[in-house]
């Protein structure tokens, strides 16, 4: 396949974009990378995802896909070589179910931990932390969420190996330690380190000072 | 015991979550065992099933507990090959599919929950999005007998369990007419509640209301 035939519109920083970047690279699909300027949305953007105007969106011989999770499903089902996803029905099920819980449970007091502080900023971490523990006890036994190579939930969970380190440096709070999470902090690094991962994430640097920007313009708006 | 072979599905009779995979077993002709949960007493059943959530619906087919409805309906379609394919074959096709299901749970329902529940702005607001949301629904099945061409299939299945909540929408809100505004999605709704495995697994409107009222007398909202 040409690389023109694959299409990704994504900005560098999101993680969600990073979903369907390691999905390709499982896949070994060649595709043409578009950056795009949320402030200033490209035209051909607005065409192919008019409704959320969102990315990522992936073009498939001319034919938008957008949400990622279902852009890495249809990455999945057209390309049969190195699956994702467990053959067994009832194991993808367990695999669509624990990316949901990621994607609807995890996340959102993930974020507002990140965006808050005080009671507030500890009630999202208590939150999250039990949902952690979930993920925790989803490993054992296992090296990825996929068994012995990454899977579906682990390219979902994916963007936690890099972004929980910087929520730590930035708010003084241990989020994954060999202590707390021996298990999730074992995969992070094993995540980190493939061969998928490995050269495709954002520069650790601009990243941080994205987020330190992202905390304090909400810090700022409580004032 | 009972739960270790065959198929039991936890529910809750107003939940449109549930009712989608009443219809989808349906249409699969599928037989089960159906459990009606009590909400405010959960049972032993549902929170061993659903640990994480403890919510409904939960598919146990042959002891092993499947949870969240669209996670549930694609399982279904899996499992139950050979009768009525709820999603299509093709990896676009079942990418657009998803995207559109995935649409309506995100949006439908919690709109539809703030129509119900607020007053005054809020509930304009709600009216503003709610009629956004149907309309752009609307449009993306055109002139199609179902939202997937021919056939009856996964988005159908996620959207008319909420047209026995329209009643509800309509009588909380006056102004809200979702057949002058929407009137082909009206005529979508008449053609699937043909099909016996929709007509068997919704609410009548007017018991939903009747649900919806005993709620906001208990949250005491007027």
């Amino acid at each position: 396949m040409e690389a023109e035939e694959m299409e990704l519109f994504g900005i560098w920083s999101s993680p969600y974009v990073l979903r369907v970047i390691w999905a390709l690279n499982i896949k070994k699909i060649k595709y043409k990378y578009i950056e795009e300027d949320l402030n200033n949305k490209s035209n051909l953007l607005l065409h192919y995802n008019p409704v959320y105007k969102k990315v990522p969106v992936l073009v498939y011989k001319g034919k938008p896909i957008c949400e990622s999770m279902i852009i890495v499903e249809f990455i999945e089902e057209t390309w049969k070589n190195d699956s994702i996803f467990p053959k067994d029905p009832y194991e993808k099920a367990k695999a669509r179910f624990l990316a949901k819980f990621v994607e609807d449970k995890l996340s959102p007091p993930m974020w507002r931990f990140f965006t808050t502080k005080g009671k507030d900023q500890e009630e999202a971490y208590e939150s999250f932390t039990d949902y952690l523990a979930i993920l925790e006890r989803e490993l054992e036994g296992k090296e990825f969420f996929g068994g012995e190579n990454i899977g579906f939930v682990d390219i979902l969970l994916g963007c936690m190996s890099y972004v929980v380190p910087i929520y730590e440096e930035i708010t003084d709070f241990e989020i994954i330690t060999k202590e707390k999470f021996p298990l999730l902090h074992a995969w992070m690094q094993a995540f980190l380190s493939s061969d998928i991962v490995r050269d495709n994430l954002p520069p650790r640097d601009e990243l941080l000072y994205r987020y330190r920007k992202i905390r304090e313009a909400f810090l700022s708006k409580d004032n | 015991m009972a739960e270790e072979n065959g198929v039991v599905l936890l529910n809750f009779w107003v939940s449109p979550f549930g009712q989608r995979v009443k219809i989808a077993l349906a249409e699969k002709g599928v037989d089960y065992e159906y459990k009606e949960e009590n909400l405010m007493e959960k049972s032993p059943f549902l929170l061993k099933s659903n640990p994480i959530h403890k919510k409904i619906p939960v598919l146990i087919h042959d002891g092993k507990p499947i949870c969240e409805s669209l996670v549930i309906v694609e399982y279904i379609d899996e499992i139950w090959r050979g009768k009525t394919q709820l999603l299509p074959s093709d990896p676009y096709a079942r990418a657009q599919a998803r995207f559109w299901a995935d649409f309506i749970d995100k949006k439908v329902f919690e709109c539809g929950t703030r129509l119900w529940k607020c007053n005054g702005e809020a509930q304009e607001q709600a009216k503003k999005e709610m009629l956004e949301i149907l309309k752009l629904l609307e449009t993306e099945l055109g002139d199609k007998k179902y939202f997937g061409g021919e056939s009856f299939g996964l988005v159908d299945l996620v959207l008319i369990p909420f047209s026995s909540w329209f009643y509800t929408y309509e009588t909380c809100c006056p102004g809200l007419s979702v057949e002058n505004e929407c009137p082909k999605l009206l005529v979508w709704t008449k053609e699937c509640k043909t099909r016996e495995s929709v007509a068997k697994s919704l609410p009548e409107p007017s018991m939903v209301y009747e649900f919806v009222c005993k709620m906001k007398k208990r949250f005491g909202i007027e």
